[in-house]
């Protein structure tokens, strides 16, 4: 069937006093892979659940391309959800289970047949007919309800947090089958998660949600690039977070006074256009875009500050330091760290950071 | 190789004598009072004189009209109890299990209501309303001249026993629809099923463990109760054919043992037919608890209070009656009674108080008894691997499938005649033989009780007690104890609730009248018209007792009601 384009304009939801979902506007369009993400909580999943017809919106309305759906019963919809328990039927065989859809829509005997083996080829798992849900690993539970939601050939994919149960490694191989397979069926996907990681790698466009709120929207870059504000910074992938107040604006200099009073010599990053004298600013920093060097070894760096380190991790693939500075701990990462030098405890340092890695973060607005 | 390696050498297998001894005394326990006084029974109407084995009594049975009769209607009446009560529930589970609604609590509370009453005191009180001579025939008399015979023969045991059991059924199906993960259901309307199509392939499959397990619960009760045949006055079921065999022409009777073991046979027939449901019950187990419920509007509302309404007065019924009774001095073929006194309460506080006392002490034995096996069978099958775990677990279930009367007679059997050591005399002719009969009568509750509650203890948390250097016993009681206590507790609950209005066994076990307890009391005082009132009166204190334990095990339970009456 053709993908959908699915839109929501103006939705908001509440449950009692509490309210789930506040006026959120969404255009996902067709064939693309959106995603959903915000901390448990933040009313993501009702929005899905929204989409998929077993939440009613209080406000707002709903549309599949160009068609309002809002009073469409959720069987009546044609979005196909996975969810993220995998909701596998106990009582049925992995062949009744994905053929379930087809024989609602009464696809004939013959073409359930050839249909389902498809799909079961397609996600791997040809041979499992027989079995039930019970005998087969949660990777392969997973890939079943997988099929048998595609089976249908639904105009829109739901998927909530379809990986959150898989162990770490099988999570990142089902993330590239997982991709690969949208891309080749070409289904709109709306994707449900709280992993930063999951959502950058996957879509082509994240929502962030927090409160019940779009607080930010764009491409994975943008997210982690230019975070909307304070929340996300800290949300997606880490971020060093200095609270200060501008004292002093040349053009190629910037001077910010700190917490503690101390102040912060910065070439002028280009984040600062808008600034101005007195104004409160939040600097995000990047554990990564921190260089740790040796104590005055770089002392002729523009942005350099002197610390110790506090604490140092060996990760395999980087090193984790905390360091303490400007009054407080920072986070900074040493990434490919092969051959070179660890730090350890009480070790004097200089940290050095391009100005261009500087972000300026508006702060949260409550 | 430069490193030698010492051959490995086999450590010696640590054997704990602890768990051994507990496994040991708790089989030969099991054994001597629920496994071998069956057998005994069984052998008996399988040998013949000279004590070889023979089938001809059970072709002497099959051959008598009479035994027939009683066995097709022991299966027939059963059947019917099922169906009626499935009949009732299956909608009321439902609702109460989908919607939310004003008074959905009161409709909780008064399925429950017809558990707290013993079914034959229930029959008395149904007599008095739905009798030859009761207020609605009196009154149909009156306006129409015709008479309804509601309660005449089998027709009065399977109205009789389909209110007091149906809450079984209900509850059950209740637990088991409201653990169907939602997911589950909605999964089925995404790929566009809905209505009673959804039902039939999704919600029903799902619920099958809960509704079969009270099903069985039902007819292996039902086809169980002697009193309620007694008290109607109807002989021809296989319970009271086995128990006036016994009774009347004694316990040499051959013809008697036949009867019960046709009615092992039907109760453990039925227990196999519903084990493979029974087995299937861990797949509608919850993954996250979303309970889906609907709000009813509007005419849904009225048409839903109707039904409660009336299923709350049928319910009632019995309770209204039997209060009644039990201020009554006449109350004979009018509408109600003419004369009304508090000389019923008088005779049974006062003059007669030992049917109270007597109840009081067995169940609090007979209770204390299961706990203390339930928590030690519960503790061997879950936390450690001695040998003979299956086999404990089977016996300890095994009473679920043994009728009354049949354990009743067969601890006759047994311990008839000589004398037990320790007591003086015969064990039949000392009141602890109902103790024993109440505990191994209910100890398949109890155990499950303790199992579940155990079940819920992580190990890890017994572990690090462990590791911190209490012993096991210091474990035991400072970790485990505190942590299932409440789980006991109810467990004690379920077995003095149940015990409470045991009639089968009792009514065959009772040595003298002074040593009987509420039931049998009742059942005595009910054998004369005149002693209808204390009867009555009694069974207001039965009522009262089985409500207190009952609202106690909820408390316990937290509103999750079903889990006290589930298999």
């Amino acid at each position: 069937m053709k993908p959908a384009e699915v839109r929501l304009e103006r939705i908001s939801k509440s449950y009692g006093n509490q309210r789930v979902v506040h006026d959120v506007s969404l255009r996902i369009r067709e064939g693309e892979f959106f995603t959903f993400l915000g901390p448990s909580g933040c009313g993501k999943t009702t929005l899905l659940r929204m989409i998929a017809g077993f939440v009613d919106p209080d406000e707002g309305s709903l549309y599949l391309d160009d068609q309002q759906v809002n009073q469409t019963p959720p069987w009546r919809r044609d979005v196909g959800m996975v969810f993220q328990n995998y909701a596998l039927w106990p009582h049925m065989t992995v062949f009744e289970n994905v053929a379930f859809g087809l024989r609602e829509r009464k696809v004939p005997r013959a073409e359930v047949k050839t249909r389902v083996s498809k799909a079961l080829e397609q996600v791997d798992l040809k041979g499992t007919e027989g079995r039930r849900p019970s005998q087969l690993s949660g990777g392969q539970q997973q890939r079943v309800a997988l099929a048998r939601t595609l089976v249908i050939q639904p105009r829109v994919l739901l998927l909530d947090e379809p990986l959150s149960n898989l162990d770490a490694k099988l999570r990142v191989d089902m993330r590239l089958e997982l991709l690969k397979l949208q891309q080749d069926i070409g289904v709109t996907t709306i994707y449900v998660t709280h992993d930063q990681e999951e959502a950058l790698a996957m879509s082509n466009r994240i929502a962030v949600i927090h409160q019940g709120q779009v607080i930010q929207e764009g491409a994975p870059r943008e997210i982690y690039e230019q975070p909307a504000n304070d929340f996300i910074a800290g949300f997606v992938g880490q971020s060093n977070l200095i609270a200060g107040k501008i004292l002093n604006l040349t053009k190629e200099h910037v001077d910010v006074e700190l917490a503690d009073r101390s102040t912060l010599n910065l070439w002028r990053p280009p984040a600062f256009d808008l600034a101005q004298v007195g104004d409160s600013v939040l600097l995000s920093l990047r554990p990564e875009s921190i260089e740790v060097t040796e104590k005055d070894l770089r002392w002729d760096a523009p942005n350099h500050i002197e610390g110790k380190i506090l604490a140092s991790a060996y990760q395999g693939a980087s090193i984790e330091y905390e360091i303490a500075t400007l009054g407080r701990a920072l986070k900074a990462r040493l990434t490919n760290p092969k051959g070179k030098h660890q730090f350890q405890r009480d070790d004097e340092i200089t940290l050095s950071f391009a100005a261009e890695d500087v972000m300026l973060v508006p702060a949260k607005s409550q | 190789m430069a490193l030698t390696l010492a051959t490995p050498t086999v450590a010696p297998k640590r054997i704990d004598w602890w768990q051994s001894g507990i496994m040991a005394l708790l089989l030969v326990l099991l054994t001597a009072f629920i496994v071998y006084p069956v057998l005994r029974v069984l052998s008996i109407a399988l040998s013949d004189d000279s004590g070889s084995f023979t089938l001809i009594h059970f072709g002497n049975f099959f051959r008598r009209p009479l035994f027939r009769e009683a066995l097709w209607n022991t299966l027939w009446s059963g059947v019917l109890v099922v169906v009626f009560s499935a009949a009732l529930s299956l909608p009321l589970a439902y609702l109460l299990a989908r919607y939310e609604f004003r008074g959905k609590l009161l409709l909780q509370t008064a399925a429950t209501l017809p558990l707290v009453i013993p079914p034959f005191v229930g029959a008395v009180a149904l007599q008095l309303i739905l009798g030859r001579s009761g207020m609605v025939n009196l009154l149909l008399m009156d306006w129409f001249d015709v008479t309804v015979p509601l309660m005449e023969g089998l027709t009065g045991v399977v109205l009789v026993q389909t209110l007091h059991f149906f809450p079984f059924i209900l509850l059950n199906t209740v637990v088991s629809l409201s653990n169907v993960d939602s997911s589950l259901e909605e999964m089925a309307q995404n790929l566009g099923c809905h209505g009673l199509r959804l039902f039939r392939r999704v919600t029903l499959p799902l619920m099958l463990p809960g509704f079969i397990a009270g099903s069985l619960l039902t007819f292996i009760r039902a086809i169980d109760d002697l009193g309620t045949p007694l008290m109607l006055n109807y002989k021809n079921l296989l319970a009271p054919q086995a128990y006036l065999r016994i009774t009347t022409i004694g316990m040499d009777d051959v013809d008697g043992y036949v009867v019960c073991v046709a009615l092992v046979i039907l109760s453990l027939a039925s227990l196999l037919l519903a084990r493979k449901y029974l087995s299937l019950a861990e797949y509608a187990t919850v993954q996250r608890f979303t309970p889906v419920t609907r709000r009813l509007h509007g005419k849904m509302t009225v048409f839903v209070w109707l039904g409660v309404a009336l299923i709350l007065s049928i319910s009632l019924l019995p309770h209204m009656g039997i209060l009644l009774l039990s201020f009554t001095k006449v109350w004979s073929f009018t509408l109600l009674p003419t004369t009304y006194t508090l000389a019923n309460y008088v005779e049974i506080l006062f003059r007669a108080p030992h049917f109270v006392i007597n109840t009081l002490r067995y169940m609090l034995l007979a209770a204390g008894f299961d706990i203390v096996l339930g928590a030690a069978i519960a503790f061997l099958l879950l936390r450690t691997s001695v040998p003979g775990r299956n086999l404990l677990d089977a016996i300890a279930t095994l009473p679920l499938a043994i009728p009354g009367v049949v354990l009743g007679v067969g601890y006759l059997r047994v311990f008839h005649g000589w004398d037990f050591p320790g007591a003086d005399g015969p064990l039949t002719s000392s009141w602890f033989i109902l103790v024993i009969a109440y505990t191994m009568r209910r100890l398949p509750y109890t155990v499950r009780a303790c199992y579940a509650a155990l079940q819920q203890v992580h190990i890890a948390l017994e572990e690090s007690a462990l590791n911190l250097g209490a012993n096991r016993l210091r474990t035991f009681t400072k970790i485990t104890l505190p942590l299932i206590s409440s789980g006991l507790i109810a467990g004690g609950l379920i077995a003095f609730v149940t015990s409470c209005v045991e009639l089968s066994s009792t009514i065959i076990l009772v040595p003298r009248i002074e040593l009987g307890p509420i039931a049998y009391g009742i059942y005595l005082y009910m054998q004369s018209p005149l002693g209808r009132g204390a009867g009555a009166a009694l069974g207001v204190v039965a009522i009262l007792l089985v409500s207190l334990g009952t609202y106690l095990t909820h408390r316990i339970f937290r509103g999750r009601s079903g889990n006290a009456f589930r298999i």
